[in-house]
Protein backbone atom coordinates (compact mmCIF):
# COMPACT_ATOMS: atom_id res chain seq x y z
CA UNK A 1 0.00 0.00 0.00
CA UNK A 2 1.12 3.65 -0.68
CA UNK A 3 0.87 4.12 3.48
CA UNK A 4 3.01 6.86 5.37
CA UNK A 5 4.93 3.49 7.08
CA UNK A 6 6.93 3.40 3.48
CA UNK A 7 9.68 6.20 4.09
CA UNK A 8 12.69 5.28 2.05
CA UNK A 9 13.62 8.40 -0.07
CA UNK A 10 11.75 10.59 1.41
CA UNK A 11 12.33 14.33 1.94
CA UNK A 12 11.69 17.15 4.71
CA UNK A 13 13.15 14.80 7.94
CA UNK A 14 16.33 16.25 9.26
CA UNK A 15 19.39 14.69 11.20
CA UNK A 16 19.29 11.13 12.91
CA UNK A 17 19.42 11.71 16.56
CA UNK A 18 21.32 9.77 18.74
CA UNK A 19 20.74 8.74 22.34
CA UNK A 20 23.62 7.76 24.24
CA UNK A 21 23.80 5.10 26.57
CA UNK A 22 20.36 3.98 25.39
CA UNK A 23 18.00 2.09 27.72
CA UNK A 24 16.53 -1.36 25.76
CA UNK A 25 12.99 0.00 27.01
CA UNK A 26 12.61 3.57 28.49
CA UNK A 27 9.64 2.90 30.02
CA UNK A 28 8.49 -0.43 31.62
CA UNK A 29 4.90 -0.61 29.36
CA UNK A 30 7.48 -1.23 26.28
CA UNK A 31 9.08 -3.86 27.49
CA UNK A 32 5.56 -5.49 28.60
CA UNK A 33 4.47 -5.07 25.04
CA UNK A 34 7.29 -6.30 23.86
CA UNK A 35 7.02 -9.41 25.22
CA UNK A 36 3.08 -9.47 25.22
CA UNK A 37 3.91 -9.19 21.44
CA UNK A 38 6.23 -12.26 21.44
CA UNK A 39 3.75 -14.30 22.96
CA UNK A 40 0.93 -13.63 20.69
CA UNK A 41 3.10 -14.79 17.99
CA UNK A 42 3.68 -17.97 19.75
CA UNK A 43 0.03 -18.14 20.30
CA UNK A 44 -0.97 -17.80 16.70
CA UNK A 45 -2.89 -14.62 17.28
CA UNK A 46 -2.07 -12.81 14.31
CA UNK A 47 1.61 -13.23 11.88
CA UNK A 48 4.36 -10.85 11.18
CA UNK A 49 2.71 -9.42 8.37
CA UNK A 50 -0.33 -9.10 9.73
CA UNK A 51 1.03 -7.64 12.31
CA UNK A 52 3.32 -5.26 9.83
CA UNK A 53 0.06 -4.17 8.23
CA UNK A 54 -1.82 -3.59 11.73
CA UNK A 55 0.69 -0.80 11.98
CA UNK A 56 0.70 0.27 8.53
CA UNK A 57 -3.24 1.14 8.48
CA UNK A 58 -2.66 3.60 11.17
CA UNK A 59 -4.07 6.91 10.32
CA UNK A 60 -1.13 8.27 8.60
CA UNK A 61 -0.73 11.51 11.57
CA UNK A 62 -1.32 8.89 14.14
CA UNK A 63 1.35 7.46 12.78
CA UNK A 64 3.65 9.88 12.25
CA UNK A 65 2.76 11.75 15.56
CA UNK A 66 3.39 8.32 17.69
CA UNK A 67 6.67 6.52 19.13
CA UNK A 68 7.50 3.33 18.11
CA UNK A 69 5.84 1.33 20.60
CA UNK A 70 2.77 3.49 20.37
CA UNK A 71 2.63 2.33 17.16
CA UNK A 72 3.04 -1.04 18.48
CA UNK A 73 0.51 -0.76 20.88
CA UNK A 74 -1.83 0.45 17.87
CA UNK A 75 -1.07 -2.23 15.70
CA UNK A 76 -1.75 -5.39 18.57
CA UNK A 77 -4.94 -3.82 19.57
CA UNK A 78 -6.05 -3.25 16.06
CA UNK A 79 -5.17 -6.77 15.03
CA UNK A 80 -6.62 -8.73 18.42
CA UNK A 81 -9.82 -6.97 17.56
CA UNK A 82 -10.05 -7.97 14.11
CA UNK A 83 -9.54 -11.41 14.97
CA UNK A 84 -11.58 -11.22 17.57
CA UNK A 85 -9.67 -11.70 20.43
CA UNK A 86 -10.59 -8.38 22.32
CA UNK A 87 -13.39 -5.66 21.91
CA UNK A 88 -12.31 -2.30 22.31
CA UNK A 89 -15.23 -1.88 24.88
CA UNK A 90 -13.45 -4.65 26.75
CA UNK A 91 -10.02 -3.14 26.54
CA UNK A 92 -11.53 0.25 27.85
CA UNK A 93 -13.27 -1.20 31.08
CA UNK A 94 -10.36 -3.26 32.20
CA UNK A 95 -8.60 0.67 31.83
CA UNK A 96 -10.91 1.61 33.91
CA UNK A 97 -10.88 -1.14 36.12
CA UNK A 98 -7.58 -0.94 36.98
CA UNK A 99 -6.99 2.87 37.07
CA UNK A 100 -9.21 2.37 40.90
CA UNK A 101 -8.94 -0.60 42.14
CA UNK A 102 -6.78 -4.13 41.67
CA UNK A 103 -6.15 -6.47 38.84
CA UNK A 104 -9.32 -8.72 38.51
CA UNK A 105 -7.72 -11.14 36.13
CA UNK A 106 -6.10 -14.45 38.24
CA UNK A 107 -2.89 -15.63 38.16
CA UNK A 108 -1.83 -17.74 34.69
CA UNK A 109 0.69 -20.22 34.48
CA UNK A 110 1.84 -21.56 30.98
CA UNK A 111 5.29 -23.40 31.17
CA UNK A 112 4.22 -24.34 27.76
CA UNK A 113 4.19 -21.21 26.28
CA UNK A 114 7.50 -19.93 28.23
CA UNK A 115 9.46 -23.31 26.82
CA UNK A 116 8.12 -22.28 22.85
CA UNK A 117 8.84 -18.20 23.73
CA UNK A 118 12.52 -18.92 24.86
CA UNK A 119 13.12 -22.11 22.46
CA UNK A 120 12.16 -19.60 19.93
CA UNK A 121 14.80 -16.86 20.44
CA UNK A 122 17.30 -19.64 20.09
CA UNK A 123 16.00 -21.91 16.72
CA UNK A 124 16.00 -21.02 13.31
CA UNK A 125 12.85 -18.88 12.27
CA UNK A 126 10.19 -20.51 10.09
CA UNK A 127 10.16 -18.05 6.88
CA UNK A 128 11.99 -20.02 4.89
CA UNK A 129 10.17 -23.26 3.72
CA UNK A 130 9.96 -25.46 0.42
CA UNK A 131 9.17 -23.92 -2.92
CA UNK A 132 9.27 -23.74 -6.58
CA UNK A 133 12.75 -23.55 -8.19
CA UNK A 134 13.86 -20.03 -9.04
CA UNK A 135 13.49 -18.85 -12.51
CA UNK A 136 16.50 -16.01 -12.32
CA UNK A 137 19.79 -16.75 -11.81
CA UNK A 138 22.93 -14.52 -10.37
CA UNK A 139 23.44 -11.73 -12.64
CA UNK A 140 20.13 -11.77 -14.54
CA UNK A 141 18.87 -8.20 -15.25
CA UNK A 142 15.05 -7.73 -14.11
CA UNK A 143 12.36 -5.00 -13.74
CA UNK A 144 10.37 -4.63 -10.35
CA UNK A 145 6.60 -4.80 -11.03
CA UNK A 146 4.76 -0.97 -10.79
CA UNK A 147 2.08 -1.88 -9.24
CA UNK A 148 0.55 -0.03 -6.60
CA UNK A 149 -1.75 -2.74 -4.54
CA UNK A 150 -3.42 -1.19 -1.17
CA UNK A 151 -3.02 -4.03 0.67
CA UNK A 152 0.74 -5.35 1.99
CA UNK A 153 3.46 -5.60 0.22
CA UNK A 154 7.36 -5.49 1.14
CA UNK A 155 8.32 -3.84 -2.43
CA UNK A 156 8.91 -0.09 -1.18
CA UNK A 157 7.84 3.01 -3.37
CA UNK A 158 11.20 4.08 -4.41
CA UNK A 159 11.85 0.97 -5.94
CA UNK A 160 8.86 0.18 -8.05
CA UNK A 161 9.26 0.15 -12.17
CA UNK A 162 13.08 0.00 -11.63
CA UNK A 163 15.68 -2.08 -13.31
CA UNK A 164 18.23 -4.08 -11.24
CA UNK A 165 20.93 -7.00 -11.47
CA UNK A 166 19.77 -10.09 -9.05
CA UNK A 167 22.69 -10.37 -6.76
CA UNK A 168 21.84 -13.15 -4.49
CA UNK A 169 19.30 -16.51 -4.28
CA UNK A 170 18.35 -16.67 -1.05
CA UNK A 171 15.86 -19.70 -1.35
CA UNK A 172 12.45 -19.69 -0.75
CA UNK A 173 10.35 -17.49 1.79
CA UNK A 174 6.87 -17.22 3.00
CA UNK A 175 5.28 -14.29 0.68
CA UNK A 176 3.82 -11.48 2.97
CA UNK A 177 1.41 -10.08 0.50
CA UNK A 178 -0.54 -12.97 0.79
CA UNK A 179 0.16 -13.93 4.34
CA UNK A 180 -0.78 -10.70 6.08
CA UNK A 181 -4.34 -11.08 4.28
CA UNK A 182 -4.74 -15.13 5.24
CA UNK A 183 -4.50 -16.11 1.70
CA UNK A 184 -1.55 -18.55 2.76
CA UNK A 185 1.99 -18.26 2.93
CA UNK A 186 2.96 -19.09 -0.36
CA UNK A 187 6.56 -19.52 0.13
CA UNK A 188 8.67 -18.96 -3.52
CA UNK A 189 12.25 -17.59 -4.23
CA UNK A 190 13.43 -14.48 -2.69
CA UNK A 191 16.02 -12.86 -4.14
CA UNK A 192 18.97 -9.54 -3.13
CA UNK A 193 18.68 -7.33 -6.31
CA UNK A 194 20.78 -4.73 -6.50
CA UNK A 195 19.98 -1.38 -7.87
CA UNK A 196 22.12 1.43 -8.74
CA UNK A 197 21.80 4.78 -6.99
CA UNK A 198 21.05 6.59 -10.32
CA UNK A 199 17.88 4.01 -10.97
CA UNK A 200 16.44 5.01 -7.61
CA UNK A 201 17.11 8.88 -7.44
CA UNK A 202 18.12 9.68 -10.96
CA UNK A 203 20.33 12.93 -11.10
CA UNK A 204 20.47 13.79 -7.62
CA UNK A 205 22.20 10.47 -6.45
CA UNK A 206 25.28 10.09 -4.50
CA UNK A 207 28.42 8.24 -6.25
CA UNK A 208 28.97 4.75 -5.58
CA UNK A 209 25.74 4.18 -3.28
CA UNK A 210 23.85 0.98 -4.53
CA UNK A 211 20.71 0.05 -2.81
CA UNK A 212 20.08 -3.80 -2.35
CA UNK A 213 16.64 -5.20 -1.84
CA UNK A 214 15.52 -8.57 -0.80
CA UNK A 215 12.43 -9.09 -3.41
CA UNK A 216 10.31 -11.70 -4.04
CA UNK A 217 9.96 -13.13 -7.69
CA UNK A 218 6.28 -11.99 -7.86
CA UNK A 219 7.11 -8.82 -7.82
CA UNK A 220 10.10 -9.22 -10.53
CA UNK A 221 9.99 -9.21 -14.57
CA UNK A 222 12.67 -10.69 -16.62
CA UNK A 223 14.58 -7.63 -18.32
CA UNK A 224 16.92 -7.30 -21.70
CA UNK A 225 20.63 -7.13 -20.22
CA UNK A 226 21.90 -3.46 -19.83
CA UNK A 227 23.57 -2.20 -23.01
CA UNK A 228 27.00 -1.85 -22.59
CA UNK A 229 28.80 1.34 -22.48
CA UNK A 230 32.32 0.75 -22.73
CA UNK B 1 -6.33 4.29 18.18
CA UNK B 2 -3.21 5.45 20.49
CA UNK B 3 -3.55 9.52 19.45
CA UNK B 4 -5.94 11.99 20.26
CA UNK B 5 -7.03 14.86 18.57
CA UNK B 6 -8.05 18.80 20.01
CA UNK B 7 -10.70 20.78 18.37
CA UNK B 8 -8.67 21.58 15.58
CA UNK B 9 -7.37 18.00 14.44
CA UNK B 10 -3.41 18.16 16.00
CA UNK B 11 -2.09 15.27 16.73
CA UNK B 12 -0.96 15.05 20.76
CA UNK B 13 0.62 11.81 21.63
CA UNK B 14 -1.34 10.11 24.48
CA UNK B 15 0.55 10.82 28.03
CA UNK B 16 2.68 7.70 29.22
CA UNK B 17 0.27 7.53 32.63
CA UNK B 18 -2.30 6.49 29.43
CA UNK B 19 0.14 3.91 27.55
CA UNK B 20 1.32 2.18 30.42
CA UNK B 21 -2.76 1.61 31.42
CA UNK B 22 -4.16 0.40 28.42
CA UNK B 23 -0.81 -2.13 28.04
CA UNK B 24 -1.48 -3.42 31.71
CA UNK B 25 -5.48 -3.80 30.61
CA UNK B 26 -4.53 -5.23 27.39
CA UNK B 27 -1.80 -7.74 29.45
CA UNK B 28 -4.16 -8.29 32.13
CA UNK B 29 -7.43 -9.33 29.55
CA UNK B 30 -4.91 -11.86 27.98
CA UNK B 31 -3.85 -13.32 31.34
CA UNK B 32 -8.12 -13.99 32.02
CA UNK B 33 -8.33 -15.18 28.64
CA UNK B 34 -5.21 -17.25 29.20
CA UNK B 35 -3.29 -16.75 26.24
CA UNK B 36 -0.63 -15.26 27.75
CA UNK B 37 1.41 -15.13 31.50
CA UNK B 38 2.74 -13.04 32.88
CA UNK B 39 6.30 -15.22 33.46
CA UNK B 40 6.53 -15.09 30.03
CA UNK B 41 6.75 -11.78 29.53
CA UNK B 42 8.86 -11.15 32.13
CA UNK B 43 11.51 -13.70 30.34
CA UNK B 44 11.14 -12.18 27.19
CA UNK B 45 12.07 -9.15 28.80
CA UNK B 46 14.82 -10.06 30.77
CA UNK B 47 16.02 -11.65 28.31
CA UNK B 48 16.45 -8.97 26.25
CA UNK B 49 17.62 -6.45 28.67
CA UNK B 50 20.01 -8.78 30.09
CA UNK B 51 21.30 -11.76 27.81
CA UNK B 52 20.85 -10.98 24.24
CA UNK B 53 22.76 -7.19 22.69
CA UNK B 54 25.59 -6.16 20.70
CA UNK B 55 28.06 -8.50 22.88
CA UNK B 56 26.79 -11.60 21.01
CA UNK B 57 27.21 -10.01 17.72
CA UNK B 58 30.67 -8.84 18.56
CA UNK B 59 31.79 -12.52 19.71
CA UNK B 60 30.55 -13.47 15.88
CA UNK B 61 32.90 -10.29 14.36
CA UNK B 62 35.91 -10.93 16.26
CA UNK B 63 35.86 -15.02 15.79
CA UNK B 64 35.73 -14.00 11.58
CA UNK B 65 38.96 -11.53 12.53
CA UNK B 66 40.50 -14.32 14.18
CA UNK B 67 39.40 -17.23 12.04
CA UNK B 68 39.69 -17.06 7.92
CA UNK B 69 37.64 -20.30 7.08
CA UNK B 70 35.03 -19.39 9.73
CA UNK B 71 35.01 -15.60 8.29
CA UNK B 72 34.26 -17.81 4.64
CA UNK B 73 31.88 -19.97 6.34
CA UNK B 74 29.87 -16.53 8.22
CA UNK B 75 29.71 -14.84 4.96
CA UNK B 76 28.39 -17.98 2.93
CA UNK B 77 25.90 -19.03 5.33
CA UNK B 78 25.64 -16.40 8.58
CA UNK B 79 22.51 -18.36 9.97
CA UNK B 80 24.28 -21.59 10.13
CA UNK B 81 28.15 -20.51 11.30
CA UNK B 82 26.26 -18.17 14.40
CA UNK B 83 24.75 -21.43 15.72
CA UNK B 84 28.25 -22.61 15.98
CA UNK B 85 28.73 -20.24 18.45
CA UNK B 86 25.96 -21.03 20.06
CA UNK B 87 23.27 -18.02 18.53
CA UNK B 88 20.14 -18.09 16.81
CA UNK B 89 16.57 -16.63 16.20
CA UNK B 90 17.77 -15.67 13.17
CA UNK B 91 17.85 -15.54 9.06
CA UNK B 92 21.51 -14.23 8.91
CA UNK B 93 22.86 -12.01 5.95
CA UNK B 94 26.68 -10.73 6.87
CA UNK B 95 28.34 -8.55 4.67
CA UNK B 96 32.33 -7.62 5.01
CA UNK B 97 33.47 -3.80 4.89
CA UNK B 98 36.58 -3.95 2.47
CA UNK B 99 39.15 -0.97 2.08
CA UNK B 100 36.86 -0.66 -1.28
CA UNK B 101 32.93 -1.51 -0.13
CA UNK B 102 31.52 -0.19 3.54
CA UNK B 103 27.93 -1.65 4.21
CA UNK B 104 25.27 0.15 5.68
CA UNK B 105 21.92 -2.06 6.68
CA UNK B 106 18.47 0.12 7.05
CA UNK B 107 14.55 -0.71 6.97
CA UNK B 108 13.20 1.81 5.23
CA UNK B 109 9.24 -0.09 5.73
CA UNK B 110 9.65 -0.82 9.22
CA UNK B 111 12.11 -1.92 11.80
CA UNK B 112 13.77 -4.86 10.70
CA UNK B 113 17.32 -5.87 12.65
CA UNK B 114 18.89 -8.79 13.57
CA UNK B 115 17.45 -8.32 17.18
CA UNK B 116 18.00 -12.05 18.20
CA UNK B 117 21.91 -11.54 17.99
CA UNK B 118 22.62 -8.45 18.92
CA UNK B 119 19.46 -7.22 20.89
CA UNK B 120 17.06 -4.36 19.79
CA UNK B 121 17.45 -1.60 17.41
CA UNK B 122 17.98 1.48 19.25
CA UNK B 123 15.55 4.29 18.44
CA UNK B 124 17.47 6.18 15.77
CA UNK B 125 17.62 3.51 13.45
CA UNK B 126 14.00 3.32 13.64
CA UNK B 127 13.91 6.98 13.35
CA UNK B 128 11.91 8.40 10.03
CA UNK B 129 15.00 10.31 10.26
CA UNK B 130 17.21 7.45 9.47
CA UNK B 131 14.49 5.15 7.26
CA UNK B 132 13.68 7.90 4.98
CA UNK B 133 17.74 9.41 4.29
CA UNK B 134 20.15 6.26 4.65
CA UNK B 135 18.85 4.84 1.11
CA UNK B 136 18.88 7.98 -0.64
CA UNK B 137 21.70 10.07 1.08
CA UNK B 138 23.53 7.54 2.60
CA UNK B 139 27.17 9.48 2.52
CA UNK B 140 25.53 12.28 4.13
CA UNK B 141 23.99 10.41 6.84
CA UNK B 142 27.22 8.35 7.37
CA UNK B 143 29.12 11.90 7.53
CA UNK B 144 26.38 12.64 10.80
CA UNK B 145 27.89 10.05 12.45
CA UNK B 146 31.60 10.80 11.90
CA UNK B 147 32.25 8.36 9.03
CA UNK B 148 33.65 10.07 6.05
CA UNK B 149 34.28 7.67 3.14
CA UNK B 150 36.01 8.89 -0.12
CA UNK B 151 33.67 8.81 -3.45
CA UNK B 152 36.06 5.45 -4.66
CA UNK B 153 34.82 3.79 -1.53
CA UNK B 154 31.51 2.13 -2.83
CA UNK B 155 28.70 2.39 -0.50
CA UNK B 156 25.88 -1.06 -0.53
CA UNK B 157 23.02 0.02 1.41
CA UNK B 158 21.11 -3.39 2.24
CA UNK B 159 17.57 -2.09 2.90
CA UNK B 160 16.47 -5.50 5.03
CA UNK B 161 13.06 -5.75 3.18
CA UNK B 162 12.20 -9.89 4.35
CA UNK B 163 12.93 -11.71 6.92
CA UNK B 164 16.73 -11.69 6.05
CA UNK B 165 19.01 -9.96 8.74
CA UNK B 166 22.24 -7.76 8.03
CA UNK B 167 25.01 -7.53 10.01
CA UNK B 168 27.88 -5.84 9.10
CA UNK B 169 31.48 -7.19 9.37
CA UNK B 170 33.65 -4.10 9.85
CA UNK B 171 37.18 -4.04 8.87
CA UNK B 172 39.76 -4.94 11.51
CA UNK B 173 41.46 -2.33 12.83
CA UNK B 174 45.22 -2.14 12.37
CA UNK B 175 47.67 -2.60 15.07
CA UNK B 176 45.39 -5.45 16.72
CA UNK B 177 47.53 -8.03 15.53
CA UNK B 178 48.10 -8.97 19.33
CA UNK B 179 45.17 -8.90 20.28
CA UNK B 180 43.39 -11.88 21.80
CA UNK B 181 39.76 -12.80 20.14
CA UNK B 182 37.77 -11.90 23.49
CA UNK B 183 40.38 -8.58 23.42
CA UNK B 184 38.94 -7.95 19.64
CA UNK B 185 35.25 -8.23 20.65
CA UNK B 186 35.46 -5.56 23.14
CA UNK B 187 36.43 -3.23 20.72
CA UNK B 188 33.45 -4.33 18.05
CA UNK B 189 30.65 -1.87 18.47
CA UNK B 190 26.84 -1.94 17.84
CA UNK B 191 26.92 1.06 15.35
CA UNK B 192 29.97 -0.80 13.71
CA UNK B 193 27.56 -3.68 13.25
CA UNK B 194 24.70 -1.59 11.40
CA UNK B 195 27.19 0.00 9.41
CA UNK B 196 27.21 3.42 10.87
CA UNK B 197 30.89 3.18 12.80
CA UNK B 198 33.64 1.68 11.89
CA UNK B 199 35.94 0.06 14.67
CA UNK B 200 38.86 2.31 15.70
CA UNK B 201 42.14 1.08 16.07
CA UNK B 202 42.67 0.85 20.12
CA UNK B 203 45.23 3.52 20.39
CA UNK B 204 42.63 5.97 18.94
CA UNK B 205 40.03 5.35 21.80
Amino acid sequence: MNGIHDMGGMHGFGRVEREENEPVFHARWEGRLFGLTNAFRRQRLGNIDEFRHAIERMAPVDYLGSSYYERWLDGNVRLLVEKGVITREELERRMAQLASGPDPAPPHSDPDLLARMLRRLKERPPFRQPGPPPRFTLGDRVLTRSDAPARHTRLPRYARGKHGVVARVHGSYIFPDTNAHGKGEQPHPLYSVRFDAAELWGSSAEPCAPVHLDLWERYLEPAAPARSTS
Amino acid sequence: MSGVHDEHGHHHREPESVLSLRVRALESLLIEKKLVSSEAVDRIVSAYEEDIGPHNGAKVVARAWVDPAYKQRLLADGTAAIEELGFGGVDLQVVENTPGVHNLVVCTLCSCYPSALIGLPPVWYKSFEYRSRAVREPRVVLREFGVDLPETVEIRIWDSSAELRYLVLPQRPPGTERLSEAALAELVTRDAMIGVAVVPAPAAR
